[in-house]
């Protein structure tokens, strides 16, 4: 019979509960991790459809660097799962571009050439820049205990072009800012450093390539995986937690639980009530995202960027939108512009743009499907300022929404990114029970397994 | 152990937790830090390997005592001198 207590208990087999998992068992604790779904993943999963295989989340991870490169976070994680770069077999991508109307500031995984790009369009800026560069090396992200600061308002300390700040934020918040509007500035240092400054490369398989690794290590040092096994319930008594109810029934014990479900959905399975009004603490940034499968690459047509970020308007707005979509900014991504060393076995474009949870939700189910018949021309309608005409090699095409993320996920508002007040140091009101993953506050697939690697660290192996 | 164990059983750790290091040239009277690209987290794994491998515990008050390889030797070997 399987034990039915253990040292560590994590819920969820993302990328923050299975780097977590990998910590702890290494170092010879008992591990459960539990996941309700059957692929592992979590936000960053994949599934197939109409024969074809498709990632979820995943266009390019980002904070990568070249192997032997020290200090930087991608090492780090690697080092502390005792894994290589090359077990990720990472590819690095070919150059990416942020198109504003008018201009383009193109960056690929070598920062030198970004800071060119932007001089050259921004000559005024240049001292500027260089000064904000400065400030984001010299600043240290990974302090759990610094103090949340208006990211719009250090960086407009430093840049006075409106424009060059937008083009700055635009990426950086449509990869990872879980506010609207503004960006803390820790989380807008995080993402500068791991876009800009690092860069982005994909596993020729994608993201299974990268959950497999975890899985295998996982297993490797003596941890134990259950898939659609979710957990219903954590009983609570004198402020911890007792004991785990499965959807199944079962009930098991745990030292210490570790969770990445989120913050307030770790919560609401607590029975204790709520410590304090929940609801409003949640995310509610999420996208719609399109995938097609194209008869021949988006290269063959012309285009050779691996991300555009754009925006069709002079300013641009991140906000949850008032329509089902906003069209206005968003990402295309083609999988095929990464430096393989042989072409991709299927071509692929996915373009990315805000959505409003609310009102995919609320849709019955047949006005959900009309309003993605809807809204697909209308995305194209934009990204079709961006790059060639790719609508007559289409050959499938897959469209989910904010519904489809929380339905898979279990994030409230299929929230991609967390809450906006991130828990940085994982507590909770339980002395027990801690949070790792988006709600942390580390994000991107690389932040995640690096909050679930100090989560470990800093609740369980420290102790 | 003797000394010369202990010195290598510390280089293995390290080799372990960073792989990418060159440790042919490793001084024993130098800091590991001023040699080595070695992070906070990396330093609890030495600790956390020296539990692992020999149950040896190192309290956090003690962790400067593992700054270089001479000064790791000299705090391990009364802790590890019947393994």
């Amino acid at each position: 019979m399987p034990p039915t207590h253990y040292d560590v208990i994590i819920i969820g087999a993302g990328m923050s509960g299975l780097a977590a998992a990998i910590r702890l068992a290494y170092f010879e604790k008992r591990v459960l991790v539990l996941e309700r779904h059957y692929a592992g993943g979590g936000l960053n999963s994949y599934y197939a459809l109409g024969g074809y295989q498709f990632d979820v989340g995943l266009h390019a991870m980002t904070n990568y660097v070249p192997p032997g490169t020290r200090g930087a976070p991608l090492t780090k994680i690697c080092r502390q799962l005792r894994l290589t770069l090359e077990d990720f077999a990472l590819v690095p991508q070919y150059q990416s571009e942020i198109r504003f109307p008018g201009i383009t500031l193109r960056f690929n995984n070598d920062f030198e050439f970004f800071t060119q790009e932007v001089i050259e369009h921004f000559p005024a800026q240049k001292n500027n820049f260089l000064r904000l560069v400065r400030c984001i090396q010299e600043y240290d992200e990974l302090d759990l205990e610094a103090k949340p600061m208006s990211g719009r308002r250090i960086v407009s300390s430093f840049l006075t072009d409106p424009l060059l700040i937008d083009m700055l934020f635009c990426p950086l918040m449509i990869y990872g800012n879980a506010a609207e509007h503004d960006m803390e500035f820790g989380q807008f240092v995080v993402m500068f450093k791991s876009i800009f400054c690092e860069g982005l490369a994909r596993p020729r398989e994608g993201v299974r390539r990268i959950i497999n690794v975890l899985r295998r290590k996982v297993r490797e040092v003596g941890g134990t995986v259950r898939m659609r096994c979710g957990v219903k319930a954590l009983h609570v008594e004198d402020g911890r937690v007792r004991s785990v109810e499965l959807d199944n029934g079962e009930t098991l014990t745990a030292d210490t639980i570790l969770s990445s479900a989120g913050y307030v959905e770790t919560l609401r399975l607590c029975d204790d009530g709520e410590p304090e009004p929940l609801a409003p603490l949640a995310g509610r940034l999420s996208f719609v995202e399109i995938i097609s499968i194209l008869d021949t690459p988006m290269k063959s047509l012309g285009h050779n960027s691996t991300i555009v970020f754009y925006n069709t308007e002079k300013d641009f707005h991140y906000e949850v939108p008032k329509d089902l979509v906003d069209p206005r900014s968003g990402v295309i991504c083609c999988s095929d512009n990464f430096l393989y060393t042989k072409p991709l076995p299927k071509s692929m474009i996915r373009m990315t743009c805000l959505a409003n949870f609310d009102g995919w939700s609320t849709l019955p189910e047949a006005d959900y499907v009309a309003a993605k018949a809807e809204w697909l021309p209308r995305i194209h309608r934009e990204v079709l300022q961006f790059i060639p005409d790719f609508r007559d090699h289409i050959v499938f095409t897959d469209f989910f929404t904010p519904r489809t993320i929380k339905y898979w996920t279990g994030h409230l508002n299929g929230a991609v990114y967390g809450m906006p007040n991130k828990r940085k140091t994982g507590r909770t009101h339980l002395e027990n029970l801690f949070i790792c993953g988006n709600d942390q506050g580390f994000l991107g697939i690389v932040g995640a397994m690096l909050s679930g690697i100090s989560m470990a660290n800093l609740h369980v192996l420290q102790k | 152990m003797t000394n010369e164990q202990i010195r290598q059983a510390v280089l293995q750790i390290i080799s372990v937790i960073a792989p990418d290091e060159e440790l042919t040239h490793v001084k024993s009277d130098v800091p590991l830090r001023d040699q080595l690209e070695l992070d906070s987290m990396d330093f609890l794994d030495i600790v956390m390997e020296l539990r692992k491998r020999y149950s040896v515990e190192v309290p956090e008050a003690d962790y400067g005592q593992l700054a270089s390889l001479d000064s790791c030797v000299t705090y391990l070997a009364p802790k590890l001198k019947d393994k």
